[in-house]
């Protein structure tokens, strides 16, 4: 299993050959709070980087999830439609929001380590 | 002033804490040329109750009150009786001088009746959901073309030409910044064929039924033949009462329904406050605008209720929310609920029946005067008859002898001369057998 | 000895209660749900039996029972007097909801908007039938636009929102008179909700202008922000963090010169009625919360009124109805097609507005007179002030004030004492008081922000700040006993808001689910 890179927009995104599953980070996740409700995008749509991808919910906040890279969506995580409290318990496992298919793998030049992440993440 | 409470003693201390001179001091971000002198406002000083109560009770004694005359208007605002303990209850001052119930644990009695609210308008409209009301039907009428242009993203809204006038006018004010609004001919006592007009643009097509005229539409048909091509069906409702006696909009394949709840717990009051009913499917919920009161737990695990799904709303949301709304129709709610309540299933089906009734029998002995015709071979409370001359001047002669005879359709459609003669007469459990006898022979004597 | 006595004194008496055998707590009652009470056939309002005929239903009669419970009326009005006692309420308490204007409701307004003469007639009866109901409208329109220095009013709008839509849709219409497609409306990242939702809604991209360092808004962040294709900027002055923005005749001149249009949000209005006129600070369009600035009653949510005053360059694209007065006495005007001049962007909703909201509001006005709208003003603004003064050496306010109408202050006064802005707020609740408006606004860290109004006694206002004196000293001496769990004397403790929205519950149904009778 590859390692985690990640988005200033706290987005992770696990990249499998030319397919990448994309989640919040448990930072995200936390910052949130209780996630009550998920919006996930249809597969087969196609995406731009930073185009909203999807919604992710809590009782007093609605956040706007973007597209870390572009491509089309081939998958979401429905899971979240019935049990969206997965967002809280395992953000960077079942949690997972949609897998999408890249256009253009060099984009993922521009994304963060882990501990570059963590170091983002402090400054906040 | 009685209204404040502040001595002038307590004023120079207060200055004193904060530390600064006088009044003028707390003002000093005011740009100096932006603040006026008290001689700038030709406007009177402070009056007391009394002196109050006679200059509005004078303005008061200048209107022709329905109570007082034979009364037959309608067209989306009825005259019906509200029993006393509505109002009553709805002064108590919890109910009257409260917020928003955004503290839950101090607004129960606030969520509580929402939620009760809530569930009345699911069951007569034979919706699955419902929200906690809105100003008033016709703008639920334009949220709901909204909410149907979100869903489907289409842009074209269909309006039978049997919504009321006021309505289509609000609907197009709004709907049209986000698509195209498309008015059906106006077809007094028949229904247009609308099915023809869908096609794969189409959001949604708004019904009202009983419409404008007063005729009862049979909504089945104009569902299927929405649903073919993929849009919604938007059933209104200006006259609650009807739901009473006729099939809901749900059971008829409505997809969104807004209704009018002026009827059921409120006056007249020329117009508002009226409070619009919103009811919807649940697959269709997190597109629905307004608030809702949904149940819960306490701490205590006691059942107790909350503002739930406010992620829809402009507070959270603010440009992406599903509408601006923010104030709606609390109290008059309150009052729908509380009327809705004292009622019951016996006492409202039997009020429906009862204008029902009324209505019927004025509709014959109208239609028996030479030269009238019954334009509405169906009706609830309200139908429209066909004048040999126009319609306005005959209720402003009838106005001059004291009976207020109906709304002339060109009042809500100048310049059509197929609507010029026609009268739309409502007849609620208000009126009497003795009122009826008026209104016919005084028509008969204007049109002879 | 013929009479008996008997125990007076309170010595002995058990320091904790048993749980009751009812659930209720002496005047505290549980009170199930409407659906859950009543039996078929009951009824609270007599009505006869009447007989109907198919002939005239088009086959559409009812085939299934609705489902309403039956009550008599007694039961009825100890339903809802018992839901009363479960809410706050301003004539209850001191209610200092920042933004929300929370004053004293006048009954004499009440009384008036009952009267016949305005609460029983119906807005499409002939005219020449409600002559004082519409002179009543335009005495009111003449206290609205005197009292703002505008040139004109639109009474149809309902609230606050619907008025700022009729006042973007003025614009929108006045843009495309000259010939102009202007999309974008400047909104400060301090303003209400209803701004950016208002103008996305009348089809306006929405774009923040950000806020100083002092509370106010950047203006020459907004100066930078203006251009060809900037319509309009939203802008409540007072503005959200209770302070009036000093920069505002020069952003009025700069967005003039841009082409653009001011609509003020009038929300806080009631800070400066009678001191400062809208019109003198370049406003072309400003809504009225009736509700808010003339006292209206807030009932739980609605129904208010959102009155929208115009310039002189607004003014001839006001929605329709329109008002005249003439020879004739006073005429609505209903229909594009009976207009002689102007052209009206359209209608805002059906009839002409919140009829029995003007009636209360002109009630307040006539009894205040312009001298006590003025007072009302200062005093509210003098109340905010002393709170501010009195409280600013415990809790934190992120400006130094003075304040307009209301007070606001951060959370940075909390820090370390893990105690939250929400539980500083529910710990006012078991003190006896509904909590400010929290994290709102937006542009500060836990925002409380206080807003007393003119309505409150010294007493009173000494009262508050000595509570919330004493619970910001327990905070930051570590004491979480009063805050952690709280409330604790209200009818309910905190509710589960996370259940409410993942499963949400919106309707009583029946324990047993019967067929979906819609399928």
């Amino acid at each position: 299993m590859s390692e985690l890179r990640f988005t200033n927009q706290h987005e992770w995104v696990r990249i499998e050959g030319d397919e990448a599953t994309v989640g919040i980070t448990k930072y995200a996740a936390e910052q949130l709070g209780d996630v009550v409700f998920v919006e996930l995008p249809e597969a087969g749509k196609k995406l731009a980087r930073d185009a909203e991808a999807a919604v992710v919910e809590s009782v007093k906040a609605a956040s706007e999830v973007y597209a870390p890279l572009s491509g089309e969506i081939v998958a979401a995580n429905a899971a979240l439609s019935d049990d969206p409290a997965k967002v809280n318990a395992d953000p960077e496992g079942e949690g997972w929001f949609f897998r999408i298919k890249l256009a253009d793998k060099a984009e993922t030049e521009g994304l963060m380590t882990a501990d570059q992440y963590t170091e983002f993440v402090k400054g906040l | 002033m009685r209204y404040l409470p502040l001595t002038p003693a307590d004023r120079a201390q207060m200055l004193a804490k904060i530390g600064v001179p006088d009044i003028d001091a707390l003002f000093a971000g005011v740009p100096k040329e932006a603040i006026v002198s008290r001689a700038k406002f030709d406007l009177p000083d402070t009056q007391s109750e009394m002196d109050v109560e006679r200059a509005m009770a004078r303005m008061a004694s200048r209107n022709v009150t329905a109570g007082s005359v034979p009364f037959f208007c309608g067209a989306g605002a009825y005259r019906h009786h509200v029993p006393a303990s509505v109002d009553h209850l709805i002064q108590r001052s919890e109910f009257l001088t409260s917020y928003t119930p955004y503290q839950p644990e101090i607004a129960q009695g606030t969520l509580q009746y929402l939620y009760e609210f809530q569930t009345q308008v699911a069951l007569l409209t034979g919706m699955e959901v419902a929200n906690a009301s809105m100003y008033d039907g016709s703008t639920a009428t334009a949220e709901a073309v909204l909410m149907a242009q979100r869903l489907t993203r289409r842009p074209k809204a269909i309006l039978s030409g049997g919504l009321h006038p006021h309505y289509a006018q609000t609907i197009e004010n709004l709907a049209a910044l986000q698509g195209t609004v498309t008015r059906a001919p106006v077809t007094p006592g028949s229904a247009e064929d609308i099915a023809a007009l869908i096609d794969d643009q189409t959001a949604c097509v708004v019904v009202q039924s009983p419409d404008v005229f007063g005729l009862i539409r049979n909504l089945r048909p104009v569902a299927e033949a929405a649903h073919a091509k993929g849009a919604l069906l938007i059933a209104v409702v200006t006259e609650v009462v009807s739901l009473g006696l006729l099939e809901p909009p749900g059971t008829q394949g409505a997809d969104i329904v807004a209704a009018e709840g002026q009827s059921i717990g409120n006056g007249l009051n020329f117009g508002g406050p009226y409070v619009g009913l919103f009811a919807t499917r649940e697959k269709y919920l997190r597109q629905m605008p307004g608030r809702l009161s949904g149940e819960t737990v306490d701490a205590e695990g006691r059942r107790g209720y909350v503002l739930t799904l406010s992620t829809r709303e402009q507070h959270i949301r603010r440009e992406k929310a599903t509408s601006n709304i923010c104030t709606n129709s609390g109290l008059c709610c309150l009052a729908f609920t509380i009327h809705l309540s004292l009622l019951g299933e016996e006492g409202f089906t039997r009020l429906a029946r009862l204008n029902h009734a009324r209505a019927s029998a004025l509709a014959d002995r109208l239609a028996a005067i030479p030269g009238v015709d019954l334009v509405t071979p169906s009706f609830f409370n309200e139908f429209t008859v066909r004048l040999p001359q126009p319609a306005a001047a005959v209720v402003d002669q009838l106005a001059n002898w004291g009976i207020l005879a109906g709304v002339p359709a060109s009042r809500l459609l100048p310049r059509d001369e197929a609507a010029e003669n026609l009268l739309i007469v409502a007849v609620t459990e208000t009126v009497t057998d003795d009122d009826c006898a008026d209104l016919a022979a005084a028509l008969k004597k204007v049109l002879a | 000895m013929n009479n008996q006595g008997r125990p007076t004194a309170v010595a002995g008496m058990a320091e904790t209660a048993p749980a009751t055998i009812s659930g209720d707590r002496g005047l505290d009652h549980e009170e199930g749900l409407i659906f859950e009470l009543g039996r078929d056939g009951m009824t609270g309002v007599d009505l006869p039996q009447t007989q109907v005929s198919e002939s005239r239903l088009g086959g559409q009669r009812r085939k299934g029972a609705i489902g309403l419970p039956g009550l008599s009326e007694p039961e009825v009005v100890r339903h809802y007097v018992r839901l009363s006692r479960m809410n706050y309420a301003i004539d209850s308490g001191l209610y200092p909801l920042g933004s929300c204007t929370m004053k004293h409701n006048p009954r004499l307004n009440e009384k008036m908007a009952r009267l016949p003469g305005f609460a029983d007639i119906h807005p499409l009866q002939p005219q020449k039938t409600v002559q004082g109901a519409l002179a009543l409208i335009s005495e009111l329109m003449r206290w609205l636009t005197t009292l703002t220095g505008m040139h004109s009013v639109a009474m149809s709008p309902k609230a606050g929102a619907h008025g700022e839509l009729c006042g973007l849709l003025a614009i929108r219409a006045a843009m495309e008179a000259r010939g102009e497609d202007r999309k974008r409306i400047l909104v400060p990242e301090s303003a209400h909700g209803t701004n950016p939702a208002t103008a996305a809604l009348a089809g306006f991209t929405v774009e923040e202008v950000p806020a100083t360092s002092g509370g106010h808004v950047d203006a020459d962040a907004l100066e930078a922000k203006l251009g060809p294709d900037v319509a309009a900027i939203m802008l409540t002055n007072p503005n959200t963090c209770g302070l009036f923005e000093p920069r505002v005749l020069e952003m009025a001149n700069a967005v003039r010169k841009a082409g653009a249009y001011f609509y003020c949000d009038g929300a806080n209005f009631n800070a400066i009625a009678g001191r400062v006129r809208p019109g003198d600070l370049g406003v072309d369009a400003m809504h009225i919360n009736l509700h808010k600035t003339f006292s209206t009653p807030h009932g739980g949510g609605g129904p208010g009124a959102g009155p929208v005053v115009f310039s002189k360059a607004l003014a001839p694209f006001a929605p329709l109805p329109l008002l005249i007065h003439d020879d004739a006495g006073f005429r609505y005007i209903e229909n594009r097609e009976d207009l002689e001049t102007g052209s009206p962007f359209g209608r805002m909703c059906a009839f002409h507005g919140q009829m029995g909201m003007f009636v209360r509001a002109l009630a307040y006005m006539l009894s205040h007179g312009a001298d006590g709208v003025r007072q009302a003003s200062e005093d509210a603004v003098l109340s905010a002030n002393y709170i501010l003064a009195s409280l600013k050496d415990v809790m934190s306010a992120p400006f130094p004030g003075p304040c307009m109408h209301e007070a606001l202050f951060d959370d940075s006064f909390l820090d370390g004492t893990g105690v939250t802005t929400l539980d500083f707020a529910k710990a006012m609740i078991d003190e006896g008081y509904h909590p400010m408006t929290m994290y709102f606004p937006l542009v500060v860290h836990g925002a409380m922000l206080i807003e007393p109004t003119e309505s409150e006694s010294k007493e009173s206002l000494d009262r508050f700040i000595h509570v919330l004196r004493v619970l910001a000293g327990e905070a930051k001496a570590g004491n979480r006993a009063r805050f952690d769990g709280a409330p604790r004397f209200a009818p309910r403790r905190r509710l589960d808001e996370t259940r409410a929205a993942r499963k949400p519950i919106l309707r009583w149904t029946q324990k047993t689910p019967v067929a979906d009778a819609a399928e």
